[in-house]
């Protein structure tokens, strides 16, 4: 376990240069979600793509997490308008449009498999929130 | 081969069931079906007649409709009476002189009321009680007069003479036997029923013989009794038992009984094989059944008896419960102790009004018979043991007895076998209703949509709502009402923690009495539960991860994930000043229009940064949030009311507007929809809302617990002609009784028939106070109100909660995915089609 976090630990210093700070620590509201505007590098060099990433806190453990902001099912940029909460072991957040839950860590829709969000990496540093894909 | 075809005469109750038998077993293609009414119209509920008094209309009361019948190509016509049948030919002949051949003939053509041969029977306002016509005569009647006689004390001269108390007349019954509902009930029951009714200031007269009909000298008439003594009244209804309607069998030599009625053998055939008869017009073993139950198990029969079935007819009990005057009477079996070497157990409560009387067997091991006055709880376990010929617990006195102690026996359904009926209306058993929740059916919704148990007259509610909880337990169903994995409690369960521990917040709930952290399903529950005890603004930092998104951004989210907005508009008036500003607003932010059916303007298409602009534009205008998105009270629709309509009785537009801001931004379990009609022409549609009130010339009618949408329901007369501060008070109750009690998401409607006891428990509770909480119903109610507050206003007011009216939290950019095509001159959202095309010819509206 402990082996694990170091290794990500290893890995999100490696990729420092990636991290990219998106908003304030306070424009997070404990139990909600708040949408960015994310410009991230294109594996093509000249190009950065805008993507619109979903962010939230969780009001229990203060944790973070990040996903994209389109909603594959309902086909609408709203998933950081849903809610969040568990289902079993698993945090989730769900589709306000048609409520299907996608598991924050793996971005996996728990109602069907077949579809998933993007997830990132996320980190708080210093009162930044910054991401990273 | 041509269809064979049935000719069914007489489409009453049992006419009707036959019908719908029939067609479930025959093959569609190799009959048709004709049937004739002499009424002008198809079968109506007479079970229910008397409710025709208390605000059901006639097409509350209908059964079978028109449309049902076209699609199941079954040939009606009304107002039109068979006069001959030609056995030889086959043919039967009506009053208009068609001709019609048939191969089965089905006679369902009921009973005729009995009026005693009395002169003076034949002057007008002398009636009778057994067609929507006849009611129809006698509430004409009732307007012409002041004191009101029925002759007859049975079951049905009991409801007419309710239905003259309620037509505001002084009534009176006048039986000849020695006590009222003499088949029914003995001496005891009998006298209990008839102090009973007394107390309601409804005089009863037995043992009289009325010998003549004359002019009175205070009322029209003046009833003269073979004792000497004699009544006045201005109007009298006959209801002195039926006789057969038999004239049609007896012109064509059928056999029929020495006293009437057409007689039949266990398949329910005449004396000619060709022809059936059912129901009241006939006879079998000697017996007419003047009841619905062994009716329609007559219908059953023939049908399957047509069908070449060997289903025989064996007879049916006379038991009934039912309630008189608001006395609840219930008969059983053999309740004079007719039957040999038959012992009894009485219990009788001068005090509290109650009288019961148990039957039992020589050898005291089975119930034969019972008698239940003032209270019939017993009457479902008892006619079961009876019906199964179950032996009786031991102390069987204990039946009867009021519980002390908890120790009276109780009749487990798990004891029944699975013939047992539990609906006798439509001969639904318990085997019926295990079959229907293994299909599938878990709440008492689904076992009446799939039997119709307990749909007719709603006798065995109880009884079967204790099978079904039964039955799913043996399915190896936890019948978990647990709200979700986070609380192992319901949703009424949550609202008392709630209420009772003063938890004010999401999070302190969990801590105590759940855990993990919570889902899209407790949160918005405890969230409107908070809400509705508290009413706090919705978007506190602590509440505002609770809400949906509709309530966090006070709008409705559309399938694009932009929003629409719906302002206010009370009672559905408003000023053209202010129609004015929502078409201007509409019009600078390009939204589309759209009136809605609670008598307000929708506006479409607003992103989330847009909101609190357009918001600050309506607010300034004197416009209040509408609640849209919550659920919540949503709109009290009114009709224009007396203050413009010719027909209007009272200002419903007043009250409409007066109710809807009394509960405005009140959360509840679900949406609520209000409506207030100035006349019984119910322009407003009140009887399919939440809550519904009607102006009467005495002041208003209010129904509760109706619905439109996906399962509509007609709503339920609760009280009537009450004044403006108890019709106040009242909503102000139900609502918060529903508040506290209901499931999550449930509409009153579906709330209301889950609800032990029904209608008639929710009144005790409201009207009655049963439960001693109609203070604190009213208290809760004052609290809410007292905390309202528009929450855009609110909003508006408060920049750090602006902040969250934006696409993204780190730019000003709104969500570029947005399109648009124009479509009868305002835009809609591109469909995925047209986004993928982008046809040339279609304009596309970027934001």
């Amino acid at each position: 376990m402990m082996g694990n976090v170091e290794m990500n630990a290893k890995v999100t210093d490696d990729l420092n240069a990636a991290w990219q700070t998106v908003c304030r620590e306070d424009d997070l509201l404990s139990g909600t979600g708040v949408c960015v505007l994310y410009a991230a590098k294109g594996s093509d060099t000249q190009a950065s793509n805008e993507e619109q990433v979903a962010i939230f806190k969780l009001s229990k453990t203060g944790e973070v997490f990040a996903v994209s902001n389109y909603d594959p099912i309902g086909k609408a940029n709203v998933m950081s308008r849903g809610m969040t909460g568990s289902i079993g072991d698993a945090l989730v957040v769900a589709s306000p449009l048609y409520k299907q839950h996608f598991d924050l860590k793996t971005g996996q829709c728990l109602e069907n498999p077949e579809v998933s969000l993007s997830v990132y990496l996320i980190r708080i540093e210093n009162g930044a929130v910054q991401i990273s894909s | 081969m041509s269809a064979q075809r049935i000719i069914v005469v007489g489409n009453g109750m049992v006419g009707h069931k036959f019908i719908e038998q029939f067609l479930s077993v025959a093959q569609p293609d190799a009959w048709s079906v004709i049937t004739f009414s002499e009424e002008p119209r198809l079968a109506y509920d007479r079970v229910q007649l008397s409710s025709y008094f208390s605000g059901n209309t006639v097409s509350d009361l209908m059964l079978a409709n028109e449309q049902d019948y076209i699609r199941q190509g079954v040939e009606f016509i009304v107002n039109e009476r068979v006069t001959d049948i030609d056995r030889e030919a086959k043919v039967v002949t009506t009053s208009s002189g068609r001709k019609e051949h048939y191969d089965k003939l089905v006679l369902a053509t009921g009973s005729y009321p009995f009026v005693p041969p009395i002169p003076g029977n034949d002057q007008p306002h002398c009636l009778v009680y057994r067609t929507i016509e006849d009611l129809e005569a006698i509430t004409a009647s009732a307007q012409e007069s002041k004191v009101g006689v029925v002759v007859g004390g049975g079951l049905l001269g009991l409801e007419a003479a309710n239905a003259l108390k309620n037509l505001g007349l002084k009534a009176h019954v006048v039986e000849f036997a020695p006590r009222l509902m003499a088949v029914q009930l003995d001496e005891g029951g009998g006298g209990l029923l008839r102090r009973k009714i007394e107390a309601l200031d409804v005089g009863v007269h037995t043992e009289k013989a009325t010998t003549e009909i004359v002019p009175g000298e205070q009322c029209r008439y003046r009833m003269n009794f073979a004792d000497g003594t004699h009544l006045e009244t201005d109007m009298i209804v006959f209801s002195a038992g039926i006789r057969p309607q038999d004239a049609l069998a007896r012109e064509c030599k059928l056999e029929v009984g020495e006293r009437g009625g057409i007689v039949i053998d266990d398949h329910c055939q005449t004396s000619d094989p060709n022809i059936y008869a059912v129901g009241e017009c006939a006879l079998w073993s000697g017996k007419i059944f003047g009841l619905v139950a062994p009716g329609y198990s007559m219908a059953k029969v023939a049908a399957s008896s047509i069908m070449g079935g060997n289903e025989t007819f064996e007879g049916a009990g006379m038991s009934t419960k039912l309630k008189l005057l608001g006395v609840d009477v219930a008969s059983i079996g053999d309740a004079h102790g007719r039957t040999e070497g038959c012992m009894s157990y009485t219990y009788s409560d001068d005090v509290e009004q109650v009288y019961k009387r148990l039957i039992i067997s020589a050898d005291g091991k089975k119930l034969v018979g019972a008698v239940l006055v003032g209270e019939v709880e017993a009457y479902g376990n008892l006619l079961q043991l009876m019906l199964n010929d179950m032996d009786l617990p031991e102390s069987p006195e204990g039946l009867i007895l009021p519980a002390s102690d908890g120790a009276a026996p109780t009749l487990g359904v798990d004891s029944l076998p699975d013939t047992a009926i539990v609906c006798s209306c439509h001969d639904v058993t318990k085997g019926d209703i295990a079959a229907a929740i293994a299909a599938g059916a878990s709440d008492m919704g689904g076992i009446k949509a799939a039997t119709k148990a307990s749909t007719g007259c709603g006798g065995c509610a109880a009884l079967t709502k204790q099978v079904l909880d039964a039955e799913l337990l043996k399915l190896g169903y936890e019948v978990n009402t647990d709200i979700c994995e986070h609380f192992p409690y319901t949703r009424q369960e949550l609202a008392d923690i709630v209420r009772t521990k003063q938890i004010k917040t999401f999070d302190e709930l969990l801590e105590s009495h759940g855990k993990g952290h919570g889902c899209d399903i407790c949160k918005p529950a405890v969230g409107s539960i908070l809400a509705s005890f508290w009413n706090d603004y919705v978007l506190k930092n602590e509440h505002i991860g609770l809400q949906d998104t509709n309530d966090i951004f006070l709008g409705n989210m559309q399938k694009d994930g932009t929003y629409s907005i719906v302002p206010r508009v009370a009672g559905g008036e408003i000023t053209p000043e202010k129609l004015i500003v929502l078409g201007e607003v509409a019009k600078e932010f390009n939204l589309y229009t759209k009136i809605t059916g609670g008598q307000r303007i929708d506006l479409f298409g607003a992103q989330l940064h847009e909101l609190p602009i357009i918001w600050k534009k309506l607010v300034d205008a004197g416009f209040e949030t509408g609640h849209a998105y919550g659920k919540s009270v949503r709109t009290v629709k009114s009709c224009v009311g007396s203050t413009w309509c010719r027909y209007g009785v009272d200002d419903s537009v007043g009250l409409a507007i007066d109710i809807e801001n009394r509960y405005k931004g009140l959360r509840a379990p679900h949406k609520l929809k209000f409506a207030v009609s100035g006349c019984t022409r119910e322009c407003a549609e009140a009887q399919s809302k939440d809550i519904g009130v009607i102006a009467t010339e005495n002041g208003w009618n209010l129904y509760v617990c109706g619905n439109g949408g996906m399962r509509p329901r007609h709503a339920d007369l609760f009280a009537s002609d009450l004044d403006t501060p108890t019709l106040i008070q009242y909503i102000d109750r139900v609502l918060m009784f529903y508040i506290r009690t209901a499931d999550r998401l449930q509409r009153t409607s579906v709330w209301l028939e889950n609800l032990e006891g029904g209608l008639d428990y929710l009144r005790k509770v409201v009207i009655d106070d049963s439960l001693n909480i109609g203070a604190d119903l009213e208290t809760d109610m004052a609290n809410n109100i007292a905390q309202y507050q528009c929450e855009w206003k609110t909003t508006l007011e408060n920049p750090e909660k602006l902040k969250r009216f934006k696409h993204f939290v780190n730019s000003d950019k709104s969500d570029d995915q947005l399109a648009y095509v124009v479509e009868r001159g305002q835009r809609r959202p591109a469909t995925e089609k047209e986004r993928e095309e982008r046809i040339p010819a279609v304009e596309l509206v970027s934001s």
